[in-house]
């Protein structure tokens, strides 16, 4: 009897656990199908929900409009629960079972490995949104978010230049994404002439939140006579305690500027910004960009969540771009086959919501502006700086031993993911 | 002699005023503010500091604000009070209020982080001489800071006035700061790095630092001097530092641990499910401060308040329920216990996210619980400082609870002989639910302290529930006092690893410390029989 009792709450559990599977598997035959492979639970869940909120909203204008070559498009969502095993898994449901054309998915660089050799094996396409730490270049994969020469980089010169910063502290969590940025980093400082012995770099655990010991450090490490700035790869929640420690302990962002690479409109939606005002972040797009794309794109994706605070931000933009070039793209190749999909994708340009137009370029990266926005008190951006054209996205990092001899170039005769250039051949020292 | 230099000046100020007052075009000024790119804002600020007039400071402060406009129907330059995007547009020099528009009619001017640094240095040379004393000092900071040889003139004159002694201190400071960007003599130079070294805290000793690195000879020594000794003040205090940083971590552990060493330390449940009622605390307070600032604003200071007893009521009667409605049937099963409440973990958190969303959710601090309070080289945040005091009371009032209530004696009884307590009338299901309901709510108390210092998201309490069960293991299970002392015994070491072997490292360390310490002494620090010895 009591056994039996337990396992029923068991089950109770379980079955509040596992989450809803796709919508609606068995319907009319002709649509399109559209993977979408975002972390519904889970801790990725607090940045993935919204994305998959917008690919829906994006599939439902794309209705409207006519859907795609005649048919309807249909979103099947599935749940990896933020487990990056979990991701390979429902990545081939998704192929296999549901037979979609093409999948918007992942977040954090873990699920996309842990994915990548799915799409490649049974030759889907994926569309990464996020930005991300580059040295990779799949032929299934087409990466929306910024590769670190449309990120970092570009943020740490307009510290050197406007703020005349000449101290580094790069702080990161311990994971693949900031140590390989502030690798890419280093190099770069070091050859811009900045002593080692004025960089300090520093990893935390994940959802570190005791940031008392490190703010302090923080502060000794400025307080050498030299312009000192943060650069930040902490991610997700360890941020708002990061934000109100150095709050507390007093470092104004004119002292002491952090500029974070994983920080956007929806992280500061859970702090009082008051105290940040003026710290930084680089993306490739702002809710506060003024533009008449963006306004439009703001006021349908209000109208589709019914919620006017609801904030929109880069990944969002990503999918935006994204999910714009893969319509272009099968129009172009009048199939949803991947093959030709594939091969119509590189050239496809469509309108980003910064008021240019972004291009797939021939490595699967796209090309795009790069901002830098200081954080306002009612918890936007404002731009401060911005380049002056698109920036193409570098995916083999220039300053990097391994890769700096390396590129991508998926297109004809050459269609490798790490072509050589010192020893003229595909596959060079570093690749998958 | 100082006397009369200071007439002079006086006269000199006195002198050059109706001067100013002829050339000064202010609008063109203030209009300056809000042309060109950020050098040439830049250039403005200084310009409008070069008048020295008082009246232009409230533009400068609301500049750096973001709270000054430029009107698009006709080009000038406004301060602007935003309420819900609607703004009141104020002449900047008159003082009128001309009209309140919508916020597409204004464009704001815009600065960046070296546009604050000009003004805030600008904004201290022209209220040195401010009423206030606190402006004062504020002013005396910011010259400090931005060491401007121009302002030494109105800086001595500040001085020759000054009678409030914090102050003049302060004054004297940036005096000195301002004179070594100066060609003074030797002398003149080494007695202003003596009141900087005085000074001795980490704005003193970059200064020095950067004067060791750009000055010679002489010079140089002495900077590197008056620097060597601020560092040596420094490290005497970073021990003080780390044993505060340590104590505050060691309270948080202990607030996140007391609830689980009562569901766990005194009953043996293996409560996974522990870190959600966590959680489920920072949400009430949540709730309670939207509440407040929907219906009645000047309240909020005092939410934690209205919060601290709901938080313990709403996860108490949860801790009840579940009680009642799992562990009650899985007393002596560990395993399924464990398993159970870690499901029931992972229902609280999805259905916490299908409520309240995936996204953080913000928790003010109140103003008493924001900033920080300085003693010595030590800087001790309010938040923490409270959550420390507040951990205490809570483990106060628990031992209260279990040394001088009847509630207190039951729970002892049932804990340490539960046929006997029964046989002595007490219903012991009853005293279980309740002690299962009181842990509850004390992690409730403890989401609500949490929320002020991290994230309050459906994820909160699962940062909490490795580090609560090392706590009650350490300190030993079913004891409060251990709780305690393991509490603070871990977040002490924890400070003192972090600095050297850095925070994943430390943390690995720390396990690594208490696997060995519990091969040693399975019981942890301070062993007691309970029921979950005897099972």
């Amino acid at each position: 009897m009591r056994h039996r009792s337990w396992g029923r709450h068991l089950s109770a559990a379980l079955l509040g656990t596992s989450l809803l599977v796709g919508a609606g598997g068995a319907m009319a035959q002709e649509t399109i199908k559209v993977g979408i492979l975002h972390s519904l639970s889970g801790t990725m869940a607090i940045s993935e929900t919204t994305l998959k909120d917008v690919m829906l909203m994006l599939v439902e204008e794309q209705n409207k409009k006519g859907g795609l070559l005649g048919k309807q498009l249909e979103a099947v969502v599935v749940d990896p629960a933020s487990d990056w095993p979990l991701f390979a898994e429902r990545a081939r449901e998704l192929i296999e079972v549901s037979g979609v054309s093409a999948v918007f998915g992942c977040w954090t660089s873990v699920s996309r490995k842990s994915v990548l050799p799915v799409f490649e094996e049974l030759n889907n396409i994926l569309f990464y949104p996020v930005q991300y730490e580059g040295e990779e270049s799949s032929r299934n994969v087409f990466y929306t978010g910024a590769a670190p020469n449309q990120q970092a980089i570009p943020a740490v010169d307009y510290l050197m230049e406007e703020e005349g910063v000449e101290r580094w502290v790069l702080e990161g969590t311990d994971y693949v994404y900031p140590r390989t940025t502030n690798k890419i980093l280093e190099a770069y400082l070091i050859q811009k002439g900045v002593d080692p012995s004025d960089i300090d770099i520093n990893y935390t655990p994940f959802g570190h939140s005791d940031w008392q010991t490190r703010v302090a450090a923080i502060k000794d490490f400025g307080s050498q006579g030299k312009k000192t700035a943060v650069v930040s790869t902490i991610n997700g929640d360890a941020n708002v305690p990061f934000y109100r420690e150095l709050g507390n302990q007093g470092i104004e962002a004119q002292d002491i500027p952090v500029v974070a690479f994983s920080v956007g409109e929806e992280e500061l939606a859970g702090i009082d910004t008051s105290p940040l005002v003026g710290h930084l972040a680089a993306w490739n797009y702002f809710m506060s960009v003024d533009t008449d794309e963006n306004a439009e794109f703001i006021d349908a994706w209000h109208a589709y969540i019914g919620d006017d605070a609801r904030v929109s931000n880069d990944p969002m933009e990503a999918h935006y771009i994204g999910f714009n070039m893969w319509v272009e793209a099968v129009e172009k190749a009048g199939t949803t086959d991947p093959d030709a999909v594939i091969d119509a994708m590189v050239g496809v340009a469509v309108p980003n919501l910064t008021g240019g137009l972004s291009a797939m370029m021939p490595n699967h990266h796209i090309t795009k502006p790069v901002l830098i926005g200081e954080i306002q008190d009612d918890g936007q951006f404002d731009v401060v700086w911005e380049t002056s054209g698109l920036v193409v996205g570098d995916e083999w990092s220039d300053y990097l031993e391994g890769s700096k001899d390396l590129i991508a170039d998926w297109r004809e005769p050459m269609a490798c993911g790490n072509y050589n250039t010192a020893t003229g051949s595909c596959g060079g020292t570093v690749g998958q | 002699m100082i006397r009369f230099l200071i007439l002079l000046l006086l006269g000199l100020l006195a002198w050059a005023s109706p001067a100013r007052a002829q050339e000064p075009d202010h609008r063109a000024l203030v209009a300056a503010l809000a042309e060109g790119g950020f050098s040439e804002k830049e250039a403005a600020i200084q310009a409008v500091a070069a008048t020295g007039d008082p009246s232009l400071v409230a533009v400068l402060e609301a500049m750096g604000d973001g709270a000054l406009y430029t009107r698009k129907s006709d080009g000038l330059v406004l301060i602007g009070e935003e309420d819900r995007r609607q703004i009141t547009l104020i002449d900047p020099l008159t003082r009128e209020t001309l009209e309140t528009v919508g916020s597409r009619e204004v464009e704001r001017v815009r600065v960046n982080n070296r546009l604050r640094r000009a003004l805030s240095a600008a904004i201290g040379a022209m209220t040195l001489l401010s009423p206030d004393p606190n402006v004062r000092s504020e002013a005396a900071q910011s010259v400090f800071r931005s060491a401007d040889p121009e302002a030494l003139e109105t800086l001595d004159e500040a001085l020759a006035r000054e009678s409030d002694d914090n102050v003049r201190a302060r004054l004297e400071q940036a005096r000195a700061a301002a004179l070594l960007e100066t060609d003074a003599d030797l002398e003149t130079k080494r007695a202003a790095i003596d009141v900087i070294t005085a000074r001795g805290d980490r704005d003193a000793l970059s200064l020095l630092v950067a004067l060791r690195a750009s000055s010679e000879g002489e010079l140089q020594e002495a900077a590197a001097t008056g620097a060597a000794a601020i560092e040596r003040r420094l490290k005497r205090w970073e021990i003080a530092q780390h044993i505060t940083y340590g104590i505050s971590l060691g309270s948080v552990l202990l607030l996140a641990a007391i609830g689980l060493a009562i569901t766990f330390g005194v009953m043996g449940v293996i409560n996974m499910a522990h870190g959600e009622m966590v959680m489920l605390g920072a949400y009430t307070t949540f709730v309670v401060q939207e509440a407040i600032r929907s219906y009645y604003p000047p309240l909020f200071d005092s939410s934690l308040f209205i919060a601290i007893p709901l938080a313990f009521l709403v996860t108490g009667i949860i801790g009840i329920a579940i009680e009642r409605g799992i562990i009650r049937w899985l007393y002596g099963r560990p395993l399924e216990t464990l398993l159970a409440t870690w499901g029931l973990s992972l229902v609280l958190q999805q259905a916490v996210r299908s409520l309240f969303g995936p996204t953080n959710r913000e928790v003010g601090n109140p103003s008493w619980m924001s900033g920080a309070i300085e003693i010595g080289a030590l800087t001790i945040t309010a938040n923490r400082l409270w959550i420390l005091v507040f951990s205490l009371a809570v483990f106060a009032a628990l031992m209260l609870i279990l040394k001088r209530t009847s509630f207190g004696l039951e729970m002892r009884a049932v804990t340490q002989n539960r046929q006997m307590a029964g046989a002595m009338g007490i219903r012991t299901g009853r005293i279980d639910a309740m002690t299962f309901g009181l842990g509850s709510g004390v992690a409730g108390l403890a989401g609500v302290a949490l929320s002020q210092i991290d994230n309050v998201s459906p994820n909160l309490g699962q940062g909490y529930i490795i580090d609560s069960f090392m706590v009650v293991v350490f300190g030993g299970v079913g004891n409060l006092w251990g709780t305690l002392t393991g509490a603070m015994t871990l977040g002490i070491v924890n400070k003192f690893l972090e600095p050297y072997a850095g925070a994943v490292l430390a943390k690995i360390l720390v396990l690594v410390f208490i696997i060995l310490f519990i091969q040693k002494r399975p019981r942890g620090l301070f062993a007691q029989r309970g029921r979950a010895v005897e099972a």
